[in-house]
């Protein structure tokens, strides 16, 4: 079981789950996007009490999921191979494009040197994968105390940030 | 030069402790082998044939003497005394401990230097001209862009792991490109537009490697506060819709070519409407605050050609030769731009032993206000030298065996580390070069044969450019055995328009290469013009004069 991270700490009582196709989807359920536009009229009830999440691959780009993200609670985005950089992207895009709000989550072969970039795209819980130090882990947050470029946690970059 | 402040000094210090420690959990045994992969690549690390390699970046080819007295110790306290100046303008050390790395990279932070992104998938040193700041024919320096790319793209959050490495590489020159710019992943080209305002041309989607690719205009003029915002909707697009199911697809310059360069520069130019008016666009303070950092040095007021100079050239000829190719002209009235050159015979192109770096150190500080440039074609510069001085710089740095006056001729190789030392190299470059530096070391007859390129590279990663060389070597396996390939007729834009060489046909042996070599320099030599260069007579002649001339006449 990866653990989580959130709020700058474990979190031992997550309630979210990643469930298959032809599982029922209940509160908590994260599904997948083909499973939202085929059913999204049977499954809105459960978004608009804010009990859905959803699950992206990794090839699963923000531009397919744009405005439709504010029906989920949570969005999870899978890193399949700590190598595969587009969920940096996905999320900087769901936070600064389509302006979601949720918990954006990412999931997969989530490291303990991915942490501080995942942070500064908008990511705001991390499944750790379970074989990671947990110290190390969220000490990797503070890794760079001021970093040059504007991201989402912070939209100046240093020039604006500081007077240099 | 750039100086450091406390940010970039804070920054830098906190990189050392985070590479630190993962090497520390690396060495525990917390990283996998492949997961430390890309940490240690994007601080410098390859492991090749026989031992770590560690490329420390030279930011746009500009560093001062203090740096390289630090480097120099670097290559005698932990490695073997020498170091390699590589095609990207950065600087190699072969023979490292991974145990060391940390401490190399915590000494090199103390003289504000690094091995942040000379490797791996992410965005790498930007290269320039090495002649930023000191020539009359710039528009402006480029420097400054340079460096603010370099802030911008050090340890950017998203695109730490893109499909595969993104290269920059900028020019202020109009009409000459000694950038290369054509063959970069983005081009940068400082230009101003109709109205007068300063500004760029960009260019996407060229490279080498295994599919050798001319980079096409994807913004004809780009406002200058807009550089950071556009170079990021450009990679932004790049890194959610370039390929990662082939490493040998996912450079950009595939996407360009899959998507077309118009339909690309829609989707950046729908990214960039989007963000274009965000805090992240520069504003003119930061570019004001940036630029100061390269003002001129302290130039005295000195007349061209002074006595001194016009004495010495009359009593040596061969001080004259060394003028005529080594040395150009400076923008300041009695400077002018040194290049001592890396090439001497039996001594692999680009390699530096410690006690020449420090004597090169030296040399910056007694003739070039203590500041270096290292150039793509593996030599260094001293830019600003007191024509009055030039002789006694000529004196001493031939004495230190940099002054072999080749710069632009055929023995002045580009030439990548090859089978010697490179763990992806299909054949040896470095015993090449040597061949060539052997069979061709009448100085008279390279300086008849004028200016051409050679480029050699050990394996179709291209890190010797052999398709823009004027002569292209590149190394090939053939059933475990090594030969070479030879290619006529590239540019790197140096030589008027960028182009890509051509095959000449079946591969040779070392034993042959020499000879095939000679072979295209006496059909050169025999049919020129008066006054017409290599590339110009090989385009005149065409190619299969070439081919046949090397092979014989196809019946």
């Amino acid at each position: 079981m990866a653990k989580l991270i959130k709020d700058g700490a474990f979190v031992a009582d997550d309630v979210w789950t990643r469930i298959d196709d032809d599982a029922i989807a209940t509160e908590y359920s994260l599904i997948s996007l083909d499973r939202w536009t085929h059913q999204q009229a049977e499954l809105q009830p459960l978004a608009s009490r804010g009990k859905l999440g959803l699950y992206l691959n990794s090839d699963q780009l923000a531009e397919m999921v744009a405005e439709q993200c504010r029906n989920f609670a949570v969005i999870a985005v899978d890193f399949p191979k700590f190598s595969d950089g587009r969920g940096y992207s996905t999320a900087r895009l769901l936070r600064d494009q389509y302006h979601y709000a949720g918990d954006l989550r990412a999931v997969g072969d989530v490291l303990i040197d991915q942490l501080f970039f995942m942070k500064r795209v908008g990511f705001s819980s991390y499944a750790l994968r379970d074989d990671q130090n947990e110290a190390h882990a969220l000490a990797a947050f503070s890794s760079f105390s001021q970093p040059y470029q504007a991201a989402m946690d912070d939209q100046r970059p240093l020039f604006a940030r500081v007077s240099r | 030069m750039y100086q450091y402040d406390e940010y970039d000094q804070q920054i830098l210090n906190e990189r050392v402790a985070q590479f630190k420690s993962q090497t520390e959990r690396y060495l525990a045994g917390e990283i996998a082998e492949d997961e430390f992969l890309p940490l240690r690549l994007q601080n410098g690390i390859y492991v090749q044939r026989y031992a770590p390699m560690l490329r420390v970046a030279i930011p746009y080819g500009a560093f001062t003497a203090e740096q390289m007295r630090a480097l120099a110790k670097v290559a005698r306290d932990y490695d073997k005394g020498y170091a390699h100046f590589s095609t990207r303008q950065n600087l190699q050390f072969n023979w490292p401990k991974l145990e060391d790395c940390p401490q190399i990279l915590a000494d090199l932070a103390k003289v504000q230097m690094h091995a942040v992104q000379t490797s791996g998938n992410c965005i790498r040193n930007t290269t320039t001209d090495e002649y930023a700041g000191v020539v009359a024919e710039e528009l402006v320096d480029p420097r400054p862009y340079c460096e603010i790319i370099r802030q911008w793209s050090t340890f950017h959050p998203e695109f730490a792991f893109l499909p595969r490495k993104f290269k920059i590489a900028v020019n202020s020159v109009p009409g000459e490109d000694r950038a290369a710019t054509k063959v970069h992943d983005i081009g940068v080209h400082i230009i101003r537009n109709d109205a007068g305002e300063l500004g760029y041309r960009i260019l996407v989607g060229g490279g080498l490697g295994r599919t050798p690719i001319i980079g096409e205009t994807i913004r004809e003029f780009l406002p200058e506060q807009d550089l950071l915002t556009y170079l990021e909707a450009v990679i932004r697009v790049y890194n959610q819709f370039g390929r990662r199911d082939n490493k040998y697809k996912a450079r950009i310059k595939i996407l360009t070519k899959a998507l077309g360069v118009q339909r690309l520069g829609e989707l950046v130019e729908a990214e960039w409407n989007r963000i274009k008016d965000s805090a992240a666009r520069l504003t003119s303070a930061e570019l004001e605050r940036v630029k100061k950092h390269f003002v001129d040095p302290a130039y005295a007021t000195l007349d061209n050609n002074p006595a001194e100079l016009e004495t010495a050239k009359a009593e040596n000829p061969a001080f004259v030769r060394w003028l005529g190719r080594n040395v150009r002209a400076h923008k300041q009235s009695g400077y002018a731009v040194v290049t001592l050159t890396l090439k001497q015979k039996g001594t692999p192109p680009g390699d530096v032993t410690a006690e020449q770096m420090e004597q090169i150190a030296t040399l910056a500080d007694e003739f070039s206000f203590g500041e270096l440039r290292s150039t793509h074609q593996q030599n260094l510069v001293l830019a600003n030298v007191e024509q009055r001085q030039l002789f006694t710089l000529w004196q001493q740095a031939k004495a230190l065996g940099l002054a072999t006056p080749t710069l632009g001729l055929l023995t002045d190789m580009i030439c990548c580390p090859g089978g010697d030392f490179c763990a992806l190299a299909n054949a040896k470059s470095i015993p090449i070069a040597d061949d060539l530096q052997v069979r061709f070391d009448d100085l008279d007859y390279l300086h008849d044969l004028g200016e051409i390129d050679l480029n050699i590279s050990g394996c179709m990663n291209a890190c010797g450019h052999h398709h823009v060389g004027n002569i292209g070597i590149l190394g090939v396996d053939k059933k475990g055995q090594e030969f070479y390939q030879v290619s006529l007729g590239g540019n790197s834009g140096e030589r008027g328009t960028a182009s890509l060489g051509k095959i000449l046909g079946p591969s040779f042996s070392r034993e042959q290469l020499t000879g095939v070599v000679a072979k295209v320099l006496d059909l050169y030599v025999a049919s020129r013009h008066v006054g017409e260069s290599f590339l110009e007579t090989y385009q005149r002649i065409g190619h299969n004069t070439f081919k046949e001339a090397v092979y014989g006449k196809a019946d």
